[in-house]
């Protein structure tokens, strides 16, 4: 192992690289910087980790399977294992880290939690652990995304949380998170703010980075298992924040062989303006109290980006997956909407999965590399597609009140 | 000396500064509103530059922001209005010379360049920054010494909750004035003023080396009275903007609203 230079760990400020920081206004120093003093004292102290591993094993079901997909690798000529965070309670990865903070946030001695959501599957999986743990819990979401994912919206009040519109500017998850922050600054003692990737004001990327590193921590040992190395010759996953991608890198960043693969939102394509693709179409700026790339006009002003995935749908990524980008660690491709659905509806039809559309733009990138046959490629599955199906339906050419009335 | 020190020097009570958005209501009207709050009182002026996601601003300002950008503002255009804006009326210029400090975020003014924009924005005649998502770290390692070159103060933010050790780092890092936030919150909420008073005193009794403008929550004679009280004077933002979009003429909506804001009853 290279032990010079450390792809997985910001430096004191929070920069990876270029990228990082914490470019907050000072109302919200106090409690971003409770947060960068307290997060790893609070994260490896032996108690934590403690109820952290049972909650992982006991409520979110873990360890997630690391899949053999025979069929697919037939496909691609090539040995293809699915990481299974789509099996995880709650149907993503996203609860892997919901579950860290709720714990942080109660020996921070918070009593509210706000959460921000595009999808929904942050905004559910923050409700979640709020509801496990009897604590309030305000989720923001864009006026838009509301219209869009009903199932989620009804999911997250169930479980006892308000969910808030977010009225300003694009009305999409840019402007909940901005709504979140706000409420954040609004209500700086006893407020946690659970953020969902592995973006905004350092220490966020690196602890969301942390709690997410269980999936390739548990690839590993699996893959050791199956095939008698623990290191595979790609990993690949979606990035839109990047949660699930620095999650199933983390473990795999400083061991040079293994390639590291990071699949972008392509959207209607990359020239066609409605395209999600951020290190493509993204400049250096700052967004969400961190610098990274970011998609904006020549102004700077931030862009409303296109996915048909909404978990995908950001016009930033995380400072990590920049500094990836930046030194070449990390090969990104895309995929375009049409691509993602038609690797959706090939994982359903060759291994009797249905993917989330995020995880199906991982899949889709499989067809843009010349795999060797006797290499070992992990993709992350980070989700279930239940919240997708009105989207397949409607791929299928079916409307949904012919199947559902 | 800087203007802003200037007008301390002259007046160090109840300093007026008025918030206004540039590019708002109308693309064009920048100058006219400045002018306005110039001629009915406003000792200072606080021009806000729209941005996308403005994350210390409540819906009130971010909204005129969204006005602005829509009708076309950008930092160059901003530029061009600013041109001639101190140059006397006689000589076709608009005539500005009240201190006149910018307030924007960062990502904008890095797609602009940093530099280009300082030097831009001291050519014109503006005399200070507010930036309240540029923090000490990136102030102290990289952007002061550009702001400093270019002969511009730089106003930090102090809150409730900033301890006193922070204040005085902050203070010493200021120039011009330090802004202090009167609760922690975003522009325009009407939390109760009078919970603000003992975190006035304290600032007052720290013997910083700047005036101090009370902002955030200031939006009548009352309230106004009140920031003034243990301070150097108030910012107004929200309210006045509130003012201007429900009206449609500029020079009598900032006449009457800063005479509400001024006259003695």
């Amino acid at each position: 192992m290279d032990h010079k230079v450390s792809y997985q760990r910001p430096n004191e400020q929070g920069y990876y690289g270029r990228f990082g920081g914490a470019f907050i206004p000072e109302m919200l120093h106090p409690n971003v910087k409770e947060l960068q003093e307290r997060y790893l004292d609070i994260m490896y102290d032996a108690a934590f980790q403690k109820e952290y591993t049972e909650l992982l094993r006991d409520y979110v079901g873990r360890p997630t399977p690391l899949y053999f997909a025979k069929r697919l690798s037939a496909q691609y000529n090539t040995n293809i294992y699915l990481k299974r965070e789509d099996l995880c309670h709650t149907g993503a990865h996203k609860v892997n880290n919901t579950v860290g903070q709720i714990l942080l946030a109660q020996r921070l001695g918070k009593k509210r939690i706000i959460a921000e959501t595009g999808a929904g599957q942050h905004g559910v999986a923050t409700a979640t652990v709020c509801a496990l743990k009897g604590m309030e819990c305000i989720v923001y979401m864009g006026e838009k995304d509301i219209e869009r994912q009903a199932p989620n919206v009804a999911r997250m009040k169930m479980l006892g949380a308000t969910v808030i519109p977010a009225t300003s500017g694009s009305k999409t998850l840019k402007d909940a998170t901005n709504e979140a922050i706000r409420d954040w600054i609004n209500n700086p003692t006893d407020t946690h703010y659970i953020i969902g990737s592995v973006v905004g004001p350092h220490p966020y990327p690196d602890m969301v980075a942390r709690f997410q590193s269980i999936i390739s921590e548990e690839t590993r040992w699996q893959l050791k298992t199956k095939t008698g190395s623990e290191l595979p010759d790609y990993v690949m996953a979606c990035v839109g924040g990047g949660s699930n991608a620095a999650g199933a890198f983390y473990n795999f960043l400083d061991e040079p062989t293994v390639k590291i693969v990071a699949v972008e939102a392509g959207g209607m394509g990359i020239e066609s303006g409605m395209s999600a693709a951020t290190t493509r179409l993204g400049k250096p700026g700052i967004l969400h109290g961190s610098k990274s790339l970011v998609m904006q006009t020549e102004d700077g002003q931030v862009v409303e980006p296109h996915s048909i995935s909404a978990g995908l749908d950001y016009p930033g990524i995380g400072p990590l997956h920049a500094h990836l980008f930046d030194s070449g660690r990390g090969t990104f491709l895309h995929a375009t909407d049409d691509e993602a659905l038609e690797a959706a509806f090939q994982l359903a039809k060759l291994e009797g999965i249905i993917p989330a559309l995020e995880s199906s733009h991982a899949l889709s990138a499989l067809k843009q590399i010349q795999f060797k046959q006797n290499e070992v490629v992990v993709v992350c599955l980070s989700g279930r597609g239940d919240k997708d199906l009105a989207t397949y339906m409607k791929a299928m050419g079916v409307h949904s009140n012919e199947v559902t009335g | 000396m800087s203007r802003i020190q200037e007008l301390f020097n002259r007046k160090n009570k109840k300093i007026l500064n008025v918030y206004c958005t540039a590019g708002y209501p109308e693309l064009d009207s920048t100058l006219e509103v400045m002018k306005a709050l110039q001629d009915s009182g406003a000792d200072l002026i606080e021009l806000g530059m729209p941005y996308s996601d403005p994350l210390a601003d409540g819906p009130i300002i971010q909204e005129s922001s969204s006005i602005a950008l829509k009708n076309g503002m950008t930092i160059s255009r901003l530029f061009k209005q600013l041109k001639d804006f101190r140059t006397d009326a006689a000589a076709g210029g608009a005539g500005i010379h009240v201190p006149v400090v910018l307030m924007g975020y960062l990502n904008p003014i890095l797609q602009y360049g940093f530099e280009r924009f300082c030097a831009d924005a001291e050519a014109v005649g503006i005399d200070g920054l507010i930036l309240p998502d540029l923090p000490i770290y990136e102030f102290e390692t990289e952007y002061g010494e550009i702001i400093k070159k270019h002969n511009l103060d730089f106003v930090f933010l102090v809150t409730p909750e900033t301890s006193a050790e922070r204040i005085k780092k902050l203070d010493s890092l200021s120039s011009g004035f330090l802004y202090a936030v009167s609760s922690s919150s975003t522009t325009g909420k009407n939390k109760e003023f009078a919970s603000a008073e003992q975190y006035l005193q304290k600032l007052a009794s720290l013997n910083l080396k700047n005036p101090v403008l009370v902002g955030f929550g200031i939006r009548d004679r009352e309230t106004f009275e009140a920031a003034c009280k243990h301070t150097n004077g108030a910012i107004i933002g929200s309210a006045y903007i509130k003012a201007l979009s429900n009206s449609s003429n500029v020079q009598e909506a900032t006449k009457e609203f800063l005479e509400s804001i001024l006259t003695e009853e």
